[in-house]
């Protein structure tokens, strides 16, 4: 079947550095000493712990409780014993914590009794009910819970199933796609029964004919319009977005989902996962890796979730003149600050770096406003004013100028003559807003608990002076001191009212003294900057960030990595 | 820490200011062969003089010398400002107006990226002001030989008119300020097949360049075109009504520093408009501007008034012409 294909603007053509592990069949890792399982292993949920230290765990035994929306269930990923729970680093830019089970493999990987799950006879809640307790997350790289993704509705036109791989070095996919292609796509006709989609597109880039020609022939022994496209080779091609605009033709833009466009795009891994989850009852224990880069040995490898990055070294074995450990591809990954952090769901790639491989950026140089960033910007955006606003704090011009559409892709840096480290800025003024907007609700509600104990003396004030005063009127009336009762009764009245009144006057004049008090430091161009991201965060209540595609939070969690 | 990517493709800006340089070697070939090599003399003390004053404004501004010495910026202003002015201006007069480019226009307002004006232009509109005499001697092809013009840019004494002849543009607006009609004033030997005589050679040689330019993809086509098509469409317009009084189309292209301006001046990345839009609208503007005032200015040439003009409105431009990012044009399909 001949699809028509489109094409996004921008996009940039690194070398592609597949062949270096591209060759290597995956292999199962060895079974590291010990396993640190993070219970954070969806964007924005940790799960419960239910287990011990001391406890014995066989393989695929829950451990971790899904709480709230997005939760997912958290698994042993062997037989062994929790030997410790608490707070160990994450593979994270900022070397973040978050609690952790650690377990000591007993190395006989015994499973648990699985659970045969029958997916033809289960409701569509009750599919979506197991892979969230199978902990299946999206493994392109964003780690979003699949069955929340899923869950936002039926009737959906087309399934895409992103196997494009556009980053340089990572081959898990394209071996994934090469050895398991029929898992893959009987993992991809449960999702399109799931979202009731008509027709399955599968997008691969062109760099990869034999994983297509093990696609192809997969895609033919199962039933309904299906077809394996073959897309240009061009970074970001495995964008979510991107991807689904080559494919289809439509563009989503910044805060919207898919499913309003009648679209959902789900990583070949994690089609094969839900395969896995729905067929065989296996929940979420390990995923493929790449390990390239600076290596004696290039490979792809079935590692354990908790298993360390420093074990996993071991097997590829990095060269002497490695200086840094990437995850992820080099276009958005990130170097990692230490080795001893466990391999999550989203740990598509390790590369270790060398100052040949990749060398230190030439020193920045003035912004010549030569517009290559903006020609290669997949966003289209102009990366260079976005730059000038952001370097000048200008914070609200740049999200006038789109900022919070920016994928942090990376192509602006790649080609920007001037080398000016692009993503940077914009990553630094993404979290100076989000940290101005905690700053403001919190502000926010500095301001309303004042203003509430104001009104609370206020009328604790008056209370008083009223009882004063009546007590006063009482006091007269038994001193047997009665003038005629009209004057009397507005004698009465008068301390009253008046003390009432000026009580009312203070409050409102206090009232009016305060008010201002949070706003008069603030310069206009603040102030405008914050009634903007008001009417940001008031948009972005409406599109409910929390289930969004490109949510507005830290965790830069595009659904998947291109 | 270094952060993603960790990968970038080869580029730099001393290359793409060598692209520029290198364009502009055909331009220069054909005029050392018509005009003579005096030029060559002349870029060669723009150059020195532009990279003096860099070097000195950078330790002044107290910013890294090395780096933006050699990203060659302002050899691409000094040649520019060479090409720009008549090739027998002398010495002293070629300094000051590189001195007015790389020190007032770049340097005091902030240095590379950051000035509003196209330096090389508001050098040429300072000296035609100061000195307009001596801006408005253009030899003709084969009329002055290189120790002369030697001798006129190191200063020596000027016998104007045994010298000089009016470019094609200053010759035609005279003769037609004296009722000849563009018909009669083209045979005269100031002029070759399209534009001035040994000029059009020149405009030739920017255009190879500019293609060049556009190979590369160092420029985009919005710049040369809209400038082409802004000069070309408003002369065609004059010439349209009155072919008598205005001189075509072709003949204004191929005129002046038309194809320099296209290639190689509205093409200044700082200066100038930034979206595909706004390319379009700023050099439009910019050939709007010359040719009213090549028609009924007080000047010969308006280009370089035309891109200050059009520089100041830049910032509107550019904002107004803010190209809708992805998604934001409603589901495009195609
Ligand atoms: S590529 Fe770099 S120098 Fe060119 S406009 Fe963009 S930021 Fe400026
Ligand atoms: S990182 Fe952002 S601004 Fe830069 S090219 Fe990618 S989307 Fe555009």
């Amino acid at each position: 079947m001949i699809t028509r294909l489109f094409s996004f603007r921008g996009g940039v053509k690194p070398d592609a550095h597949k062949s270096e592990s591209a060759h290597a069949p995956i292999a199962m890792a060895p079974m590291p000493e010990r396993l640190i399982v993070p219970l954070r292993q969806s964007t924005r949920a940790t799960a419960r712990c239910i287990v011990q230290v001391g406890d014995l765990v066989l393989k695929g035994q829950r451990i971790g409780e899904p709480e709230g929306t997005l939760g997912t269930a958290v698994h042993a990923p062997t037989s062994g014993k929790v030997i410790e729970f608490g707070l160990h680093p994450l593979a994270h830019p900022s070397d973040l914590n978050t609690r952790c089970v650690v377990i000591e493999p007993d190395g006989a990987d015994r499973w648990i009794e699985r659970q045969v799950f029958d997916y033809h006879t289960a409701s569509r809640e009750q599919a979506l009910a197991q892979l969230r307790d199978c902990g299946i997350v999206g493994l392109g790289g964003a780690t979003f819970p699949s069955h929340v993704k899923l869950g936002r509705g039926t009737g959906i036109e087309t399934l895409i199933l992103n196997g494009a791989e556009c980053e340089p070095w990572i081959t898990c996919d394209d071996r994934l796609m090469r050895e398991r292609a029929r898992d893959i796509l009987a993992g991809a006709s449960i999702l399109r029964d799931l979202i009731g989609a008509r027709r399955l597109v599968i997008g691969i880039e062109d760099n990869k004919p034999e994983a297509i020609a093990a696609m192809q022939a997969a895609a033919s022994n199962i039933d309904g319009e299906t077809s394996v496209v073959a897309v240009p080779s061009l970074y970001p091609a495995g964008g979510e977005k991107q991807l689904i605009r080559v494919l289809t033709g439509i563009e989503i833009p910044y805060g919207k989902l898919g499913a309003e466009f009648g679209v959902q795009c789900f990583n070949v891994g994690t089609a094969h996962a839900v395969y896995r989850a729905l067929a065989h009852g296996e929940p979420l224990l390990s995923r493929i890796v790449t390990l390239t880069g600076n290596v004696a040995r290039a490979g792809n490898y079935e590692v354990l979730i908790g298993t360390p990055i420093s074990h996993l070294l071991t097997l590829c074995g990095p060269k002497p003149d490695t200086d840094r450990t990437l995850m992820g591809g080099p276009m958005m990954g990130f170097a990692l600050p230490r080795l001893d952090v466990p391999v999550v769901k989203g740990t598509n790639c390790i590369i270790s770096a060398s100052p040949a491989l990749f060398p230190p950026p030439l020193p920045e140089q003035p912004c010549i406003r030569c517009g290559e960033c903006a020609r290669a910007c997949p966003a289209e955006l102009q990366p260079f004013e976005l730059y000038w606003f952001s370097r000048a704090h200008n914070f609200g011009k740049a999200q006038e100028y789109n900022l919070f559409d920016c994928i942090e892709c990376g192509c602006c840096s790649y080609v920007c003559p001037s080398h000016i480290p692009l993503v940077d800025y914009y990553r630094f003024a993404k979290s100076e807003i989000w940290a101005r907007e905690r700053e403001k609700s919190a502000a926010d509600q500095a301001r309303d608990r004042f203003e509430f104990r104001n009104f609370r003396q206020e009328r604790e004030k008056e209370e008083k002076a009223a009882k004063l005063a009546a007590k006063a009127a009482e006091t007269r009336a038994k001193l047997g001191d009665t003038p005629a009762p009209s004057t009397a009764a507005k004698a009465d009245e008068d301390p009253k009212k008046a003390l009432i009144a000026a009580a009312l006057a203070r409050a409102k004049a206090q009232k009016e003294a305060v008010q201002p008090r949070n706003t008069d430091q603030l310069s206009a161009d603040t102030e405008a900057e914050i009634a903007e991201i008001d009417a940001r965060r008031i948009k972005a209540s409406l599109e409910d960030p929390a289930a969004s595609g490109n949510p507005p939070s830290p965790d830069r969690s595009p659904e998947s990595t291109p | 820490m270094i952060h993603s990517p960790y990968i970038r493709k080869p580029a730099s800006v001393q290359r793409v200011m060598f692209n520029v340089l290198l364009a502009l070697v055909p331009g220069i070939a054909a005029y050392v062969w018509q005009i003579g090599a005096g030029i060559l003399v002349n870029i060669a003390i723009a150059t020195l003089t532009a990279v003096a004053a860099e070097v000195i404004m950078l330790s002044l501004r107290k910013r890294p010398v090395m780096l933006a010495a050699t990203d060659l910026s302002a050899v691409v202003t000094a040649w520019l400002v060479a090409l720009a002015f008549p090739p027998i201006v002398p010495w002293w007069l070629t300094v000051l107006a590189v001195l007015v480019a790389i020190v007032a226009v770049k340097h005091l307002y902030g240095g590379l990226g950051q000035n509003p004006f196209n330096p090389a232009m508001a050098a040429y509109c300072t000296m035609i002001v100061a000195y307009p005499a001596l801006m408005s001697q253009w030899p003709a092809a084969g009329t002055v030989d290189f120790a002369t013009q030697l001798h006129l840019i190191l200063g020596g004494a000027r016998e104007l008119d045994a010298v000089t002849g009016a470019t094609a543009l200053d010759a035609l607006r005279t003769g037609l300020r004296a009722n000849g009609s563009v018909a009669t004033l083209l045979q005269s030997n100031t002029y070759g097949a399209v534009g001035g005589r040994g000029w059009e050679w020149i405009a030739a040689g920017y255009l190879l360049g500019g293609l060049f330019l556009l190979a590369s993809r160092t420029i985009t086509w919005h710049l040369p075109t809209g400038f082409l098509v802004g000069l070309g469409v408003t002369s065609g317009i004059f010439w349209l009504i009155h072919p008598e009084q205005f001189a075509s189309p072709l003949f204004h292209l191929a005129s002046g520093g038309a194809m320099l301006a296209a290639f190689f001046i509205v093409t200044d990345p700082v200066s100038g408009a930034t979206t595909p839009r706004g390319k379009l609208i700023f050099a439009a503007g910019v050939g709007l501007i010359a040719y009213l005032i090549r028609a009924f200015g007080a000047y010969p040439e308006g280009i370089a008034f035309g891109v200050l003009l059009m520089n100041i409105c830049v910032p509107l431009i550019d904002m107004k012409t803010q190209p809708a990012v992805f998604g934001h044009r409603g589901g495009r399909q195609p």
